[in-house]
Formats: C-alpha cells, structure tokens, sequence
C-alpha cells in the first residue's frame, strides 16, 4: 500500500466512524494537536468528531534529508473523538486492519505514554500503540486543554504516517516510501528537507525571528481583546513555531527558555478561555446537533 | 453455607508499572471489607494482567456473623433521677441504641456503676451487602495517576470496559460508568473470545487459560523465565534477566512467548553499556551475552501472544533496533568530534541550581574541594595532577547527545570519550568513578583520583543546598542528599582516608564562601552537617552491629568515621563473644559514676596513700600512649584491649579504697584519678550505654 492510499484508507475508514474530514491548516505547527480542530475544538461541551492528515515542522530534527527516520517536517493522521467512545481502541485497531494489519500476525502492544505539551498547558494520559517493537500511533485521553479541564473528554488517535508506511511497505529509509507508484517521498519531500534544514540551522536571521516572535505576541493579544479567537490563536501558533527556529538555532540559552515556553502557554491558556466563553455565547450550537453516533 | 466470590475489573491497558501494587490493594481492600463485615472466608488469590484486575476469594460465607455486644451508658448517679426514674439522659441512651429502657442492667466498672444494654444483631446475607461493598472497593481504589474519560466524572487507572461479579454462580449487581457487572469476561485481544462467560467464580483462572489469558502473575513470570532460559540453553547464550525489566514486561502481556532476533554486529564496536541501555530503555529486549559477559548481536523480547508469524514480528524488530542503534551510532561519533575544552565551555550555560550556579560554576567548586582534599592525602604529585584533570573534567559528558538521549550513561560516555581523546587512565577513569556509589549497593570508586574527586562532588552538592536551606526532611530529598552523604562515608571508610569529616565540611565551606555569601552562618550549616552525617554513620554501623553499641560508640565521636567503625566492630564483637566483658564494662561504669564528681583539679601522685590508687594510677599511665596510639589509628581493637586491661586495678581500687574519704583533698585526689580514666574511655564509647 502507498502512501496515499494509506492516507485515502484512513480518510475512509473515520469519515465511516461518522468523522468530519477536514484539510490540513495553512499555519506551520509542530503538531496536528495544534491545529484548531483539535485544539480549540476539544475544549467545552460540544461533540467534536474529526480526522485530518497535518503535515508537522520540527525544525530542530532537520537531517538535511541524510538520516533514513528524522525529518524536518513529517505527517500525523489525526483523530479526535469527543466524547471519546467506549469502543475506541476496537475502532482503532480495526483502522490498522484496513491497512493491511492482522493483529494476528504482529504484536500489538499499548504501552503506557502520557502526552504533555507545555506550549498549550494540554496534557493527558494513554498510550504509544507498538506494532512489533515500532511506536506507530500516540493514543490519548485529554485531561487538560488550555489549563481548561476537558469535560467531557477527548480521545486523540495520532499515527506517524512515515513510521507505519516504513513498516507496511518495509523500506528502510523514509525517503524510499512510495508515495504512488513511481514517485517516491524523496521526490516529493526530499529538496524541502534539504532546504528547511540548511536554512534553519544556518541561514535564518535570529534577530528578525526575536522581532518577529514580539511581534506576534503583541498580534496575538490585541486579536484577543476583540475576542477574535481564531485569528489570535494564528498568532500563537506562529510564536510557537517562531519559538522552534529560535530553538533549533541554539539561540535561547536554557534559562531563557521556560520564560519564552511560559509566554506561548499563555497566550494559548487565554485563547482557550476565550474559546470557551464565545462559544458559551453563542449557546454551544453543537450540542444542538448531537453527537455522531458510532459503531 | 459458602461459595467463591469472584471481582474482576475489566480495563483498557493499564500502565505495567502500577499493576503490581493495585492487585495488591484490591485483595487488601477486599479482605479487609470481608473482615470488618464479618464475612468468613478462605483462602484469597489476586490476579493482574494489562487488561484486568481480579481477586478469588474461597469459600465466602453466605451469612455475616451474629453479634452480640454489650454498649456502656450514662453512669448510675446520671442515668436515675432523684425520684428514681429514667433521666433523660438515660432515656436518650436507649433511643440512641434502639432499645427500650427496661433492658438496661447494671454493671461496675473502676468502683462506679453503669448501665449497660447488650444488643444482638443477626447477620444478614452476604449477597445482600456485595454489591454496596464491591461498589466502596472500587470506588476507593487509588493509583499514582488517575483519568477520565468519555463523559464520565468518575477517575480511574484507565476506562472500565467490564466487570465480572460472581458469588458462586450469582451475579452481583453493581455497576460504574455505565458499565453493569455480570459473569461475562473477555479473552485475550486478539486470539481469544470477545464475550466469555464464567459460570462459576472458581472457574475463572482455568477459563481465561483457554482464552489465553495467563491471569496469574507468578505462572506468567515462570513462563517468561522458563522460556528465556531453554532458549539461553539451546543457543548457549546468557540472557540476564534484570528484575526491573523482566516486572515490566510481564505486566505487558497476557500470554507470553519469547522470540528472538538479531543485530548487525557492526554496532558492537559502540560500547556495550550503550547497547545495551538502547535496548532495554527503548524497545524492552533483553540482551543477550557470551559466557565471559560480552554483548552478543542478538537481542530477546517477549510477544503478547502465541507463537504465530513470529519470524514476521522478530523481522519488524530488528528494522526498529536497527534504527534505534543507527541514532546510537551517529551520537557516539558526533560526541567524538566534539573537544572536551569545547564541551567544558557549554557547561558554563546549564543551571545546576538557581542559586548555586551553573555546572560550570560547580566544576570550578569541586576543583578547589579535591585539590585541597588531595594536599590532606599524602599522595604524589602525579596523582594530584589526575586529580586536578579528572576534576575539571568530571561533568563535560553532561552535554554530550548520548547522555542527552540516555541521562543514565552520565559518566559511562565521559570515560569512555575521555579515553579516546587521549585522557591519561586514571583522569578517564575517576569521569566515570566519581559518580559512585550511584545507588543503595553500588561499588564505591576503586581509584585514588576517583576517590577523591567524588567526595568533592557530593561534599559540594551537600554543603551548596544546605547553604540555601535545602535539607532533607522526612521522604522529601530531591537532589539525593542522604544517598551522597553516605556515599561519602562509605569512600573514607573503603579507602581508609586519613581525613576527618570536620575536615571535609571544612574544605568545602571555605570553598563556598569564597564565592559568595552564604545565606547561612558557617557554624548553623557546620551543626546541621554534623547531625546529617551522624545519621549516616549510625544507619551504616546498625547494619551488623547494635544499636546500644553504636550509640556508645557514635557518643565517643564519629568525626573520623574509620575510627568510629572501628571501634563499633570491635566493641560488639567484645559484647558478644569476650567472656566476662560485661564485668569489665561495669567496673568502667563505676570509674564514670563516680567520675562525675570530680572537680578540675588534677591528679597529684604525691596525695596516694593506698597502694591500690597507686597501682590503677600506674596502670592507666602505662598504657595511655599506646592508646593514643591506637585510637590515632582507628585500631579498635587494640584500644579496646588495652582499656580492658584497666579492669582488674580499677577492682582491686574499688575493693581497697574508700574514694569518699574525710580528707578532701585525699578524696578530690581520688575523683581526680577516676576522672582522668573516664575521660580516656570516653574517647573510644560512652559504656554506660551498653545494655546487658
């Protein structure tokens, strides 16, 4: 199977979980956690069911396209089920068999990995799912989003897209996956790769990127006061990422970091808050709806 | 009348570290809930696998048991009016206890009469109060880290999927999260049933065996165990099997089947501690060594299923390791690119502690302490010079990417990479040495320079938060203090250093204080060091040896703590093999108990006018330089045998000499002389303390 077709099977099988399919936001993140749609949405009382590929920056594990497993940017195929369903781990395990997985033949192991991330003041607890030894998927029941405890709660089902395509397809090396046939993820991904790292560890321009993370703090906040959620939260995922380059650079010595850490968690604890009370008002038109019924 | 009763709590994967301590709370909890309801039963077995928490309980009686017991009231005098009536006192006692006032009796108790009203209450059936005392058991459970989920309020280890509650063959009614007990469990994920049922409580274990669900903890371990050694056996491998390890794997499975698999033997140029973390930290495999304890391409691991496709999954390991040890390899030879002097000058931006520095500012600290340590020892000055390297040295591996990656092989990678950048062997070594001891066990360096280089550590680290006021108290001891501070005596002690404790605090505060102001007087840290460490001491000497005798000991002094074991060596094996000691410990008590009378003055030979003074006189002066000696040189024994020798004169004083005499300068003489011997014995125990 290809990648695209394991991107396609996966597409599939969760919009049959009744799933809303969504594309992949237009802001650079670290995280398909990040996006709004997981984010935002899995704070407050709604039901939220969705399922989105995001393509992940991790500026610091640039390889300049060398090493056969890291990557500057890699894809997460995210779900989010809220309120997370007492079938969930079936649901999943029956999504690998889709992609050609019989349990029966692998070891598959949920081993226990609780999920933090201090930039969002999200946290929660569950698993790394192990396939024959390979983390493949990152499993979790959110406790806390935006320091707003999660009631009810969301279940996230994160799969490392190169890792199990490694697997499925048995390369070795990520740039060798076949994305379709005849076109390899090298062609597609590896001159970026290549590029974004050259540029983050040796051409970016630190000063402009401390400028530019001042600057979209201070965005952020004025968006804020005009409770324009989604546009202040923009802003913090573009600190966020600001804050990475910086990172991968090796220009925030250690003490300074938990200081820029405590002002992106900030920013995105205040964009939760408000999330809620404008949702709040509009009288939480979601659960109106109804939550999507699953098998 | 009894059954079985049967709870099992059916889970999403619970965390392998808690399972063993929540099977261990559910059977107390049940037990417990058993006894206080007055529940008869048998024998009680627990059960934990990754998906369940379970517990048997034989032979549960179907009734509580009847009581009788007697309630005390209201004295006489309160309980009856003047007229002789009921007081209301009384009469609220018999509402309260649901009797009527006629069935009071009358009873004394310490010479005052009460009332009394005995009540019988018959037990009721069991069945009847299961479901509300399964329902507080589960609800009471506690774990080191709890969740929600769907949209539940209720907190657990991980979701609840099912129950089973089973008395006999009747299901207990009970049910949390939307989730209803019944006699329904569920096999093994994948290769057993989905709906099983279990007809009968003592079934259980036999049932799920069949659905592939090893329940029973220990047959889990004997399986994985005895799979790991035919396959040692067969292939004439040495698989260690460290504790640890083996704990978790065996809560990560419900039928185990060991396979194993291999690794290219290119990567074992890497050193074998590195390979060896990689696998066990990451991927839960258990190494596989050669009979002279080298690292073998192999690697064993344990499957949670049968024994199908098990070349398919020993194949997806290998390509995980293979990229796991991949990343090790790139790490170890980028470390090497790296110069010690460049890493030493990273180590100036990593905060050890907010108020004392960074590491860089620690390594310059822990320089000056082993320096000075060293111009104590007596070493040469070949040696001073590794000290003095291995010190500037001892932390520049904290910035490398392999100890980044694997914070335990702090110390491995420094010796190692010190090594190979051409550090003399002594320097590379003491990098590793002065972490020990690393843990309750651990060898303490075997080296001089090492030796040294790690008291100055710990000494810094200790005399640093006790400057800031961080002292351990009670479980609260995040930078490990006690574990250094023992640390440090066990090295004096190993290597006999000639150093005194004062001495070691000394040095460092010194070195403290000319860096900065101390937020503490010397003499309040001094104190408190003193009392720290005097604990230390004590724990190490009531390892094998009384706690009378180490209190005698420890009152004599344990600044210099290999005189101080020395002597509590000695004095115990005097306790309890020398015939006769304890007379000889109560003529020492009888010198003490008089010596407390004593006044300043000093011995004058010219005021004798016995000859058994003289005599005791002229055998304590004999022996008092060979004692010095002695003790100067932490010779317990021969100390305590020369003081030993003071018991016949010391006798034969008491037999022939009246100490109180009329003359009181005869008589200040005398207290005089059993005082200048007490403080002599004083020096080596306070015998007084010595219990018989």
């Amino acid at each position: 199977m290809n990648f695209q077709q394991m991107i396609l099977t996966l597409q599939q099988f969760w919009a049959e979980q009744n799933c809303i399919i969504v594309q992949p936001y237009d802001t650079e993140k670290g995280a398909g956690t990040m996006n709004p749609m997981t984010y935002l949405r899995s704070i407050g009382p709604e039901p939220w069911n969705v399922a989105y590929v995001e393509p992940s920056r991790r500026p610091a594990d640039g390889r300049y396209g060398e090493n056969p497993n890291r990557l500057y940017q890699h894809h997460q195929f995210q779900v989010i089920l809220k309120p997370s369903p007492d079938n969930i781990q079936e649901l999943y395990l029956e999504s690998l068999e889709r992609l050609g997985i019989n349990p029966l033949d692998h070891d598959i192991r949920f081993v226990e990995d609780n999920w933090e991330a201090p930039t969002l003041g999200a946290w929660g607890l569950g698993w790394e799912v192990w396939l024959d030894g390979m983390e493949i998927t990152q499993f979790t029941y959110f406790q806390q989003v935006g320091g707003i405890d999660a009631n009810p709660v969301a279940v996230e089902i994160t799969y490392g897209m190169e890792r199990l395509a490694s697997y499925i397809q048995d390369k070795e090396n990520v740039f060798d996956l076949e994305w379709v046939d005849g076109i390899t993820y090298g062609d597609v991904f590896h001159q970026p790769e290549y590029e974004h790292s050259k540029y983050t560890f040796e051409v970016s321009d630190v000063k402009m990127l401390f400028t530019l993370f001042n600057m979209y703090e201070e965005e952020a906040n004025k968006a804020m006061n005009q409770h324009l959620v989604f546009p202040a939260y923009d802003y913090v995922l573009k600190c966020s990422h600001t804050f990475n380059l910086l990172d991968a650079r090796g220009a925030i010595s250690v003490t300074e970091r938990t200081g820029y850490i405590m002002r992106v968690r900030n920013l995105a604890r205040q964009v939760a808050a408000t999330y809620l009370e404008e949702r709040e008002k509009l009288g939480f038109p979601l659960i109106k709806k109804g939550g999507a019924e699953h098998v | 009348m009894s059954r079985d009763l049967l709870f099992e709590i059916g889970l999403e994967e619970v965390p392998a570290r808690f399972l063993r301590a929540a099977m261990e709370q559910l059977q107390d909890k049940v037990v417990k809930w058993l006894d206080a309801s007055r529940i008869g039963h048998g024998e009680v077995t627990a059960y934990a696998t990754p998906r369940r928490l379970a517990v048997w309980v034989q032979n549960v009686a179907d009734k509580q048991e009847d009581i009788s017991e007697e309630v005390k009231g209201p004295s006489r005098k309160i309980a009856l009016d003047e007229s002789g009536q009921w007081s209301k006192a009384a009469l609220g006692f018999a509402k309260s206890q649901g009797v009527d006032p006629e069935s009071f009796t009358f009873k004394e108790l310490g010479g005052v009469e009460y009332i009394y009203v005995t009540k019988n209450s018959v037990g009721v059936e069991t069945k009847s109060i299961l479901s509300e005392g399964l329902h507080g058991i589960l609800t009471s459970m506690t774990f080191p880290k709890n969740m929600r989920w769907g949209a539940h309020e209720f907190k657990f280890v991980r979701p609840i999927k099912w129950m089973v509650a089973l008395l006999g063959s009747d299901i207990i009614d009970l049910e949390i999260t939307g989730v209803k007990a019944g006699n329904v469990t569920r096999g093994h994920r994948f290769l057993g049933g989905e709906a099983v049922v279990i007809s009968e409580a003592s079934a259980y274990r036999d049932v799920l065996r069949e659905q592939h669900v090893i329940v029973d903890v220990k047959e889990r371990q004997d399986m994985i165990v005895a799979q790991i050694e035919n396959l040692a056996q067969e292939k004439g491998w040495n698989i260690a099997i460290k504790d640890d390890l083996l704990e978790e794997v065996l809560f990560l499975v419900e039928t185990p089947t060991v396979l194993y698999g291999t690794f290219d033997s290119s990567f074992l140029h890497i050193p074998q501690e590195v390979l060896i973390t990689s696998m066990r930290e990451h991927q839960r495999y258990f190494p596989v060594l050669d009979n002279q304890g080298q690292l073998l391409p192999f690697f064993v691991t344990v499957r949670n299923g049968d024994r199908r496709s098990l070349d398919v999954i020993a194949r997806g390991n290998e390509k995980v390791l293979r990229a796991r040890l991949s990343d090790a390899k790139f790490f170890y030879e980028e470390d090497q690119k790296l110069q010690i002097k460049d890493a030493l000058s990273k180590l100036e931006s990593i905060v050890f502690h907010e108020e004392l520095g960074t590491i860089g500012d620690k390594v310059r600290r822990i320089r000056r302490i082993s320096d000075q340590l060293s111009a104590k020892f007596n070493i040469s000055a070949d040696t001073a010079d590794s000290v003095s390297r291995a010190a500037d040295i001892c932390k520049f591996d904290l910035v490398t990417q392999m100890v980044y990656e694997f914070p335990e092989l702090q110390g491995v990678m420094g010796e190692d990479y010190a090594r190979k950048a051409g550090e003399k062997e002594d320097v590379a070594k003491a990098v590793f040495e002065h972490y020990q001891p690393r843990f309750a066990g651990d060898a303490v360096p075997s080296t001089q320079v090492g030796s040294i280089v790690s008291i100055a550590d710990k000494i810094d680290t200790i005399v640093g938060c006790f400057s800031i006021g961080i002292i351990p108290t009670g479980s609260q001891d995040p930078y490990a203090l006690r574990r250094q501070a023992a640390g440090i005596v066990q090295i004096i002690l190993e290597h006999q250093l000639p150093v005194t404790l004062s001495d070691v605090f000394g040095i460092a505060l010194e070195v403290h204080e000319n860096i900065r102001a101390l937020k503490r007087s010397t003499d309040e840290i001094r104190k408190d060091l003193k009392e720290f460490f005097g604990l230390r001491v004590k724990k190490l000497l009531s390892e094998d040896q009384r706690y009378d005798v180490v209190d005698a000991v420890i009152t004599a002094g344990f600044d210099h703590v290999v005189s101080v074991v020395s002597r509590g060596h000695a004095l115990m094996h005097a306790v309890e093999n020398v015939e006769d000691f304890k007379t000889v410990v109560e003529s020492f008590n009888r010198v003490s108990n008089l010596a407390a009378k004593a006044g300043k003055a000093a011995v004058n030979s010219e005021l004798f006018t016995e000859l058994e003074e003289s005599e005791l006189y002229e055998a304590w002066q004999a022996i008092r330089n060979d004692y010095q000696a002695a003790l100067e040189a932490a010779d317990g024994e021969r100390s305590l045998s020369l003081l030993s020798g003071l018991k016949g004169p010391i006798t034969k004083f008491f037999d022939s000499v009246m100490v109180m005499a009329e003359d009181e300068a005869v008589r200040a003489n005398r207290l005089a002389l059993l005082s200048g011997i007490d403080g002599d014995l004083k020096r080596y125990a306070d015998f007084t303390k010595l219990v018989w």
